[in-house]
């Protein structure tokens, strides 16, 4: 028996191309993965074309006329009818800006404090009592700042009017408080100041360590070095954080609707219990809405997805790049 | 015998007897401040107290330091103080919101309201009758429908965030955060506009399930991500060396290692939808007795039990509604912890 008489078996072929199960694996996930756009484009197509009519139909006048009103024969038909967002939209942001501007001090000393000043045990427990808060459903927020906090929110607004009417935006007419744009800010304000204070403390955690020891060695104390190292390099994360909030603030619609007197006219004085707020608008109008009013509200929504998405997405932008450049 | 003369270890960091002292001593003069200043002046309510013993507090240790080390010792005690009252205001409303609820809610708690629903009942009667039984099977539904849809599409983009890596990995990533964002009255909006007018015509509880599907992918995608990206990549090398596929490798390696994450992610998303009330106002109905049947009907929830009942506005209603959110905050505070646990004792490991 020679050796040429065995028979070589023939190379086994080398590919790279994949089986038929990593395909089918592939493809089922990519599906997957890609169904999150999907969703988003649906989102903003049904809403548009559910409120196109209405769009058409009041043009630039649905997001600078403040009217809304509807008026029908005995038949149902539609004789006359006014929507403007304009109103609500102020009242949006203006509650929300409340929101922010009472949230993001309060967040970032908290960050602060977590980073560089709590013990290990204390931080532990403030995190858990941080993440809990974040958990909590916004109709908790809503009833419990209608029943137990807004008889003391009043009289803080009382306060500031009193003290502080000189300044435009504490300034008042009629002195109604109650369900006030100023009350529904603060309601926001606890409701984001999880969000803003994590996004915070994740990026002040980054702060380089040997810049930090460096600062300490040269003899800083503890605010010179915060001042020194980890301002400079969270502040853009920070405003990241910030607009995050505001992205929630914005489209927040149970805890607004509880606290927030809604009325159709354009108010910037925050202490005066009349605003507005597109989300709860919607809910307010749903109830009883003709299937005319319904596209109104249907364009009402296409106008807020796209207002948080913008917010929310300039947002991670920004925390995004200060990740990255932090390390 | 010599007798050994040992170093006493030293902590020249720690606070000398004398400054401790001082501190309790600044502290207890910003008290009494307070208590003066509030007595002496038209103020009154615990807020003043609060802002006087704050201010005397922050104001007394800043121009101690400030004569003891200078200026920048000064503002370094005046930060201390801000950043714990940052801390301390945080902290309050979470505190507030936990024991409003526990107070206000258990006079509502009754065994009667775990077996009855509410379609005998309204919700401005006394308080023994009816109950949430419907709402909490109506949760419990709802709950289950979303977690069929959103948790394979939640893994999945996770999956190709981590495993594939393709082309679209960053505009996919920045729009599962993007969509995070999306406020649930928008979510139900769609769902309204996009299938219950043109298919179903009707409420129902798929209606609302589908609603927090959209709401819920986010949360899982983004936590399981976080996930995925933690397990080692010597674990992905070595299936393939085994000479598995990538279908084999991520099936049998990756995904059970990351199980517990996984589970963390699905509770978390969990967490985040039970008490989502604007789109449950939406899209299901909101109806008073037990159905199971998901596809016809009206269907109840907890949210929409409470939201009832707080507008209807009595006394006994609104005992209901706290009730209502005892109940809701407990489920949530458990399946919190449980998500916890399950991710602390995935990072002991």
């Amino acid at each position: 028996m020679s050796i040429q008489e065995i028979a070589i078996p023939a190379p086994r072929a080398i590919t790279t191309e994949p089986r038929r199960s990593d395909k089918v694996f592939r493809g089922v996930v990519t599906a997957g993965g890609l169904s999150s756009l999907l969703l988003l484009g649906l989102i903003a197509l049904f809403l548009g074309y559910r409120g196109f009519e209405i769009l058409r139909q009041e043009g630039i006048g649905f997001i600078t006329h403040s009217d809304w009103s509807i008026a029908t024969d005995d038949a149902g038909n539609v004789i006359e009818s006014h929507f403007g967002l304009a109103a609500m939209l102020v009242g949006t942001i203006l509650c929300s800006l409340i929101a922010v501007v009472i949230a993001l001090p309060i967040s970032v000393f908290c960050a602060l404090f977590l980073n560089f000043y709590a013990p290990v045990w204390l931080k532990r427990v403030l995190v858990t009592v941080i993440d809990m808060m974040a958990a909590f459903p916004s109709i908790l927020f809503g009833i419990w700042g209608f029943l137990v906090l807004m008889p003391s929110v009043e009289y803080w607004a009382k306060l500031l009017h009193r003290y502080l009417g000189f300044i435009p935006v504490f300034d008042m007419q009629v002195p109604v408080f109650t369900r006030s744009p100023f009350i529904a800010g603060v309601v926001l304000s606890i409701m984001i100041i999880p969000i803003i204070t994590s996004v915070s403390r994740e990026i002040f955690s980054q702060a380089p360590l040997d810049r930090i020891q460096a600062a300490y060695a040269l003899g800083a104390t503890r605010w010179a070095m915060i001042k020194a190292v980890v301002i400079p390099h969270g502040r853009s994360g920070v405003i990241g954080g910030a607009m995050l909030g505001l992205g929630r603030a914005l489209g927040e619609t149970v805890a607004v609707f509880t606290v927030l007197n809604i009325v159709f006219q354009i108010n910037w004085q925050m202490l005066l219990g009349a605003g507005g707020n597109v989300a709860s608008l919607i809910i307010l109008k749903f109830g009883d809405a003709s299937p005319y009013e319904i596209k109104a509200l249907m364009a009402a929504g296409l106008v807020l997805f796209l207002l948080t998405l913008v917010v929310n997405g300039l947002a991670n932008l920004i925390v995004k790049t200060t990740g990255k450049s932090g390390r | 015998m010599s007798s050994a003369v040992t170093a006493v270890p030293t902590k020249p960091w720690k606070p000398s007897h004398q400054e401790r002292a001082s501190d309790i001593a600044i502290f207890l003069i910003a008290m009494a401040t307070s208590y003066g200043l509030v007595s002496a002046t038209p103020m009154k309510g615990k807020l003043a107290y609060f802002g006087c013993f704050f201010l005397a507090y922050a104001f007394l240790t800043s121009v101690f330091k400030a004569r003891q080390r200078g200026s920048a010792a000064a503002k370094d005690a005046l930060v201390n103080s801000l950043v714990a009252i940052g801390a301390i205001v945080t902290v309050i409303p979470a505190a507030s919101i936990l024991a409003t609820v526990v107070k206000k809610g258990l006079p509502g708690i009754s065994f009667g309201l775990f077996t009855h629903d509410m379609a005998l009942a309204t919700p401005t009667d006394p308080l023994n009758n009816g109950g949430l039984l419907h709402a909490i099977t109506g949760t419990l539904i709802l709950v289950a429908i979303a977690l069929i849809f959103s948790v394979p599409i939640g893994i999945l983009t996770a999956l190709y965030l981590t495993e594939i890596k393709g082309r679209f990995t960053n505009p996919i990533r920045f729009l599962v955060q993007a969509m995070s964002g999306v406020p649930s009255i928008v979510a139900g909006l769609f769902i309204l506009s996009a299938i219950l007018y043109p298919i179903t015509k009707a409420y129902s509880g798929l209606m609302g399930s589908l609603a927090l599907t959209i709401l819920m992918i986010p949360t899982i995608a983004r936590t399981s991500e976080e996930v995925l990206n933690l397990i080692p990549n010597e674990l992905r090398e070595a299936g393939t060396a085994l000479g598995g596929t990538q279908w084999r490798t991520v099936a049998m390696i990756v995904l059970p290692a990351a199980k517990s994450g996984l589970v963390t992610a699905i509770i978390l998303g969990v967490a985040r939808i039970a008490g989502e009330t604007a789109p449950i106002l939406l899209l299901t109905g909101g109806g008073d007795r037990v159905n199971p049947n998901a596809f016809n009907g009206p269907m109840g929830s907890l949210p929409y039990y409470i939201w009832k009942s707080f507008n209807a506005g009595s006394p006994e209603a609104i005992t209901r509604a706290w009730a209502g959110l005892l109940v809701l905050v407990g489920l949530v505070l458990i399946l919190f912890t449980l998500a916890r646990f399950l991710g602390s004792r995935k990072a002991a490991k």
